[in-house]
Parts: C-alpha cells; sequence; structure tokens
C-alpha cells in the first residue's frame, strides 16, 4: 500500500488491535484518528489534548491498548498527565503520537517534542518513513507492554504527510481489557511518588539496555555507493535519515530510533569506527546534546540549522560547513480566507471598527492578512479570551473598550471555557467583549467535529452542546447569537451596545463554514434518518 | 535506474493533491519504489500548493530536491516563476495553457486531463494510470475522469 505516515499509523493501530484512539485535531496529526475511524476502529476527538491523553491513560490502566494523537503544541497542553503517567506507568499499551512542524507550515511555533520525552521520563520513537511508522507503532506497543510504560511516537511534517509503501505485517492479539487495584502504582500521593521516580528511572536504563541492538533503537546503513571509509559518519532521527543517505551517498549513516533514552553504546561505536561524526536532525540539537553526552563527541553544527525543515540541499551545506545566508525559495501565494467565507465579514467589520483583537489559532488567524489585518495578538488555543482580559485590566478606558476577544467555536470548547471562568470572576472595570466565530466545525484542521457540532468524530449522532446555554449557565449576563452574514448590520450594533453599556458579552456570531455547510447538511441528514 | 522527479504546482482547490495521489498510485502499480510529498492545513486555504513525486528502483528524501525536477507541471499561471528554481536544467516545463485545446479540459477535471499530457514524458502504462485514477476517486467520477486522462494524452501524442 502507498500511504502517508499518518494512515501508516491508522493501519498499524488497527493490526495491534488497539481497542482505542482519542485525540485533538492538529495539521499534521489529524489523519491518524480519521483513517483509524474509517478502518472501522473505535477513534474520539476529545474537547482538548490533556482530556484526550487521561482518557487515554485510564484506558491504558485497564490493559487496553490506546493511542493519544495531537500536534505539537497540543503536547504543552496535555504535558500535566504526561509527566505523571510516567510515574504510575500503564498495565496496557499507551501510545502518544505527536506530530511536529519544524519550518512551521501550519503552526505558530516549531518547538521539538524530543524535549519532553527527556523532560516526563517517557521513551520516545521516530520513524523515517510510512513503514517505520507503521513498524514503530508495533515496537512501542511492545516497549509499553513490556515495561509498564507510556511511549511517544514522534513524527514530522514530512513523516506525517509524505506516502511511501508499506508492507502489513501479522501480530499477536492484543489481551483483553481487565481491572486490577493498584493503588501504590497508581495513586500519585508523595509516598507513593517517590518511590514511583525511582522506578521509572530503573524502566529507563533497562530500556535503553534494550534499544542498543541494532534493529532495537537504531539502524546501520552502509554508504549506498563505495565502502565505509571510516572518515566520516552521520548519525541522524526521522526525515533526517533519508536526507542525508541521498545527501551523502558514499557516507554510512545511523539512524536513531529510539531518540529517548539514547542508545548510548551503539552512537559510542559508529562514532568510534569513524575519524568524524555529523548528526543530521531537524529542530533542536537534541540528538547531538545526547550524543555529547554519551561521549561521541560529535561535530556541532552551525546554529542556522535549527531553523525549518532539512532538506538534501540543506544536508548537504551543513557537512561541507557551510554558514553563508541560505537563499529563501521564491516566495508563492499565501494563505487567505476563503471566497465567500463568513468570517471574512466579521473582519471587515472589526477592522472598520479599529478593535483592538485578541485573536486566537484557527482560519479565522488568517484575518491578520491583507485586506483585513485585523488581529492584533494569537498565542495559543485559547488565549484570545484571557489575554484580552488582560489588555482590558491595564489599558487606558478608551482604548479597553475597543478590545475584542475573538475565537472559533472548536478553539472554544478545547480551551474557551476557562477564560469565561477568569471573565466572570475577575472582569475588568471596562467589562469584556467575547465574539465567538461559530462556524459549525474545526476548519482549519479539515472540518473535523468537536462536542458542540452534535456529530462524532465518524460525523454520526452526539450530544450537542449549545454555547449559549453554557455560557448563560456560568453567569455571562449578556449573550447575543446572530448570523453576520445575513445581518452585518446586527453585529456592529450588539458591538456598539457592548462598548457603551460595558458588562460582560458574549456574542455568537453562527454561520456555517463554505466548505462544511454541504457536507453538515449531508450528515445530519442522514443522521435524521438514523434517530 | 535513476530516480524520477516530478513536481506538481498551483493553488489550493485545483486538485494538486489528488493528481499527485494518482500520479503516485500509477508510479507504484508499475512496480517503482515510490515517495511522494506535500504539505496540508494552512497552505491550502487558495494559497500556493505544491507537491514531489519520486519514483525509481529506490527513493530516499521524498521532497525532490531543489534543481533536480525532471518535469515541473504548473497548474495556474500565477506560480510559474516563483516554482521555476525547482526544474534541473534541461528539465521539461508543462503549463496548462494547453487546457483549452483538450476537449475535456473543464475545471473539474483539468488536473487530470493535465496527467495525461504529463503521461507522455513518463514510461507507466495507460493501464496502471486508469487503475490509479479509479482508486483515487468516487465511481460516479471515474468516467469523466478517464476520458479526460486520455483526451490529454491523446493531445500530447498530437
Amino acid at each position: 500500500m502507498l500511504l502517508n505516515g499518518d494512515e501508516a499509523i491508522a493501519w498499524s493501530a488497527l493490526d495491534n488491535g488497539f481497542s482505542l484512539g482519542v485525540g485533538y485535531p492538529g495539521t499534521p496529526s489529524t489523519e491518524v484518528l480519521e483513517t483509524f475511524g474509517a478502518l472501522g476502529g473505535r477513534a474520539q476527538w476529545a474537547p482538548n489534548e490533556k482530556v484526550a491523553l487521561e482518557v487515554g491513560l485510564g484506558a491504558a490502566f485497564a490493559r487496553a491498548r490506546v493511542m493519544v494523537t495531537m500536534k505539537h503544541v497540543g503536547l504543552n497542553v496535555a504535558a500535566d498527565p504526561l509527566f505523571t503517567v510516567a510515574y504510575t506507568g500503564v498495565e496496557g499499551a499507551l501510545v502518544i503520537v505527536v506530530a511536529d512542524d519544524p519550518g512551521m507550515a501550519s503552526s505558530q511555533n516549531e518547538q521539538d517534542s524530543r524535549r519532553y520525552a527527556i523532560a516526563a521520563g517517557v521513551p520516545m520513537l521516530e520513524p523515517a518513513d510510512s513503514q517505520q511508522a507503521y513498524d514503530c507503532l508495533a515496537r512501542a506497543v511492545e516497549i509499553s507492554e513490556r515495561w509498564h510504560t507510556p511511549v511517544l511516537l514522534r513524527i514530522t511534517t514530512r513523516v506525517s504527510h509524505s506516502k511511501s509503501i508499506v508492507a502489513r505485517r501479522t501480530f499477536e492479539p492484543a489481551p483483553a481489557p481487565q481491572y486490577e487495584r493498584k493503588a501504590a502504582e497508581r495513586v500519585m500521593v508523595p509516598g507513593h511518588a517517590r518511590p514511583a521516580h525511582r522506578r521509572l528511572r530503573v524502566k529507563l536504563e533497562a530500556i535503553r539496555a534494550w534499544a542498543e541492538e541494532d534493529g532495537n533503537g537504531t539502524l546501520l546503513y552502509a554508504p549506498l555507493e563505495g565502502a565505509d571509509t571510516g572518515l566520516r559518519g552521520i548519525i541522524a532521527n526521522g526525515i533526517s535519515t533519508v536526507l542525508a543517505r541521498e545527501a551523502a551517498p558514499n557516507t554510512a549513516v545511523l539512524q536513531v530510533m529510539m531518540v529517548h533514552p539514547l542508545p548510548e553504546q551503539a552512537v559510542r561505536r559508529f562514532a568510534a569506527a569513524h575519524t568524524q561524526t555529523y548528526v543530521v536532525e531537524e529542530g533542536d540539537p537534541v540528538l547531538w546534546e545526547s550524543c555529547v553526552l554519551a561521549g561521541a563527541a560529535p561535530v556541532r553544527n552551525p546554529p542556522i540549522y535549527r531553523f525549518g525543515e532539512m532538506s538534501v540541499a540543506r544536508v548537504t551545506r551543513l557537512l561541507a560547513g557551510e554558514t553563508t545566508p541560505e537563499t529563501p525559495p521564491p516566495p508563492g501565494k499565501p494563505p487567505q480566507l476563503c471566497n465567500g467565507c463568513p468570517h471574512r465579514t466579521a473582519f471587515e467589520i472589526l477592522r472598520d471598527r479599529k478593535a483592538i483583537v485578541s485573536g486566537d489559532i484557527g482560519c479565522y488567524t488568517l484575518g491578520v492578512m491583507p485586506p483585513f489585518q485585523a488581529i492584533d495578538t494569537t498565542v495559543c488555543m485559547g488565549a484570545s479570551i484571557s489575554a484580552g482580559l488582560g489588555l482590558r485590566h491595564v489599558l487606558p478606558e478608551a482604548e479597553a473598550r475597543r478590545v475584542v476577544s475573538v475565537i472559533g467555536d472548536s478553539t472554544f470548547m478545547h480551551s474557551g471555557l476557562t477564560g469565561i471562568a477568569e471573565m466572570l470572576y475577575n472582569p475588568p472595570p471596562t467589562g469584556h467583549v467575547v465574539l465567538i466565530l461559530d462556524n459549525g466545525t474545526t476548519a482549519m484542521t479539515g472540518m473535523q467535529e468537536h462536542p458542540a457540532t452534535g456529530r462524532d468524530l465518524m460525523h454520526g449522532p452526539a450530544h450537542k452542546i449549545s454555547i449559549e446555554a453554557t455560557v448563560k449557565a456560568m453567569g455571562v449576563p449578556n449573550v447575543v447569537v446572530l448570523d453576520h452574514v445575513a445581518n452585518p448590520q446586527a453585529l456592529n450594533d450588539t458591538l456598539d451596545r457592548a462598548a457603551n453599556e460595558g458588562g460582560l458579552w458574549v456574542i455568537i456570531a453562527r454561520r456555517p463554514c463554505l466548505l462544511a455547510a454541504a457536507k453538515i447538511k449531508q450528515y445530519d441528514a442522514a443522521n435524521a434518518v438514523r434517530n | 535506474m535513476k530516480t524520477f522527479n516530478i513536481v506538481i504546482a498551483g493553488l489550493g482547490g485545483q486538485g494538486i493533491v489528488k493528481a499527485s495521489d494518482i500520479l503516485a498510485d500509477a508510479a507504484f502499480r508499475s512496480g517503482h519504489d515510490v515517495k511522494k510529498a506535500e504539505v496540508h492545513g494552512m497552505s491550502q486555504r487558495g494559497g500556493s500548493v505544491n507537491t514531489d513525486i519520486r519514483y525509481g528502483e529506490q527513493v530516499m528524501s521524498p521532497m525532490v530536491p531543489d534543481g533536480a525536477a525532471d518535469i515541473l507541471l504548473v497548474m495556474d499561471a500565477s506560480q510559474i516563476e516563483n516554482n521555476r528554481y525547482r526544474l534541473k536544467p534541461g528539465g521539461k516545463l508543462l503549463t496548462s495553457d494547453c487546457l483549452g485545446s483538450i476537449e475535456h479540459g473543464a475545471p473539474r477535471t483539468a488536473a487530470v486531463a493535465m496527467l495525461g499530457v504529463l503521461s507522455t514524458s513518463l514510461d507507466l502504462g495507460v493501464p496502471a494510470w486508469h487503475a490509479a485514477i479509479r482508486a483515487a476517486l468516487p465511481e460516479q467520477h471515474h468516467a469523466a475522469n478517464i476520458t479526460a486522462f486520455d483526451a490529454g494524452r491523446a493531445y500530447a501524442r498530437g
């Protein structure tokens, strides 16, 4: 089969008998769960990544095989359970699939998830192509069940969204879920957590020892052309492995699949067999630092190579020690809000009102582009509401009244509710206005469902949370629902009232995403028949 | 055999990704090692889209190195100049200019018609192409797309 990395992981989850896949959409990780669901696996979107990981660890306490999927920034949201499930361990298999985005094709930063593996003490595997992605999930199950530890499976944009050939394999059937009480391992009071931390470090050393064997934690590739001269060797991880093999066909390459804990002896042995050892990696110098600690004394890369994606040309430059500025590719046409997108009307109105817009993550972040240029800040999921409150707290009154928090429906379900709680608990003197652009879908990642759409991951019927009823029940005094495309004046008038009267406002501007509208009608019609 | 490199470029919504899936599958069905790279997400919102397809005995990088494309197929005139650097010296540039002369170059099948044009420069058999088109599209679109592919191929053969 010709599969991309995400699809390969989904097929592997199916073939390895996973009971559950749970996550939150995020490019480039989204297709893992969509494919798993389409193949008949039980796949669910959670409101956010923290909830997803908690559902996953509960299932893994009950001996199930479960995967939790997210993009790199999602792991920040899930970091709280991550650090402690490393202590508790699991009974079944818990695999956290995290997709990094070096070069930021569709992200707000290019943080490196390998740091999380080291910080939390969770083993991390990283594949270079789709076959390895398929195999690494099976490997992660083996490690997770043998050492009762969660395992991180890191992929990057070019592994997620590149297709290559995959051969399926057969595996032992998964054990049936069952529960056994082990409170000393799973209730992390200090008295339990202190020995748990010591157990974790012992486990990691045992896993490191297992990973020393070639084929477990590393793969050694002889040069594609000619013999290994012993002069130069390359240590690489993930996609950089194939880039290095192509850029330096006369050089031996050691691929590190077990990013953490690093198989130190294997790395040292490889370095000792070569006069000079280079490390080729994207992102932070994580592999380089680990190799230094292992005593492999690799060449230090010039700092320019930690930015953006690697390519065959960049690896060639790196190996030549080239530090001259790199020529950026000619600019293409930047993304923009679709013609007919309901967000366009909202941002025209906000622009013309000269609002100070505290923005959020989604398609509507494109409101920063011309001809709107109507967003002032975007940091992370949910920050629109809380950062808007911060602006309101300290700005002079006239400016404070111009501040509007703008957030989408899926992002609101992900991280907006706590912002509303903060707004009600610590209201700014001028009040505040939250504008929820409710287009009925998670549009940016490809129109996924969420808890306020009334449909599950496979678009079947599910409970629909009412955003307006929720914020009213929390105590927001002024809640207005309108269709700003049908009636732009209504949005303008409501924003006028909110600015003049002060107080706390949630305005829900509801109009379906233009791309999703026809699909939503189809799903709802099919679900009505089913009911 | 050496690795053969194709870059398909255009704008979001032109069927670039689907066309590259069909090409990669046709190469896979012809027994080659294949890799294909694309960028999703934000770049799909009407912005530039390009996909790289490589096939041969053993493919390493899924991305075509700059200046190494044997063929650059561009589906939108605005995207020619910014992608020209992908082409190797002496490589072939195919643009969608000829679509007006192809009977089935209608917007919905334009990308597949251009695959027909492209197919005359590649050593992949017509049955593999047809099977790849069928595998990539819902059944109700099979006939129109195979007709468009054949029309593009016939046009290019002159």
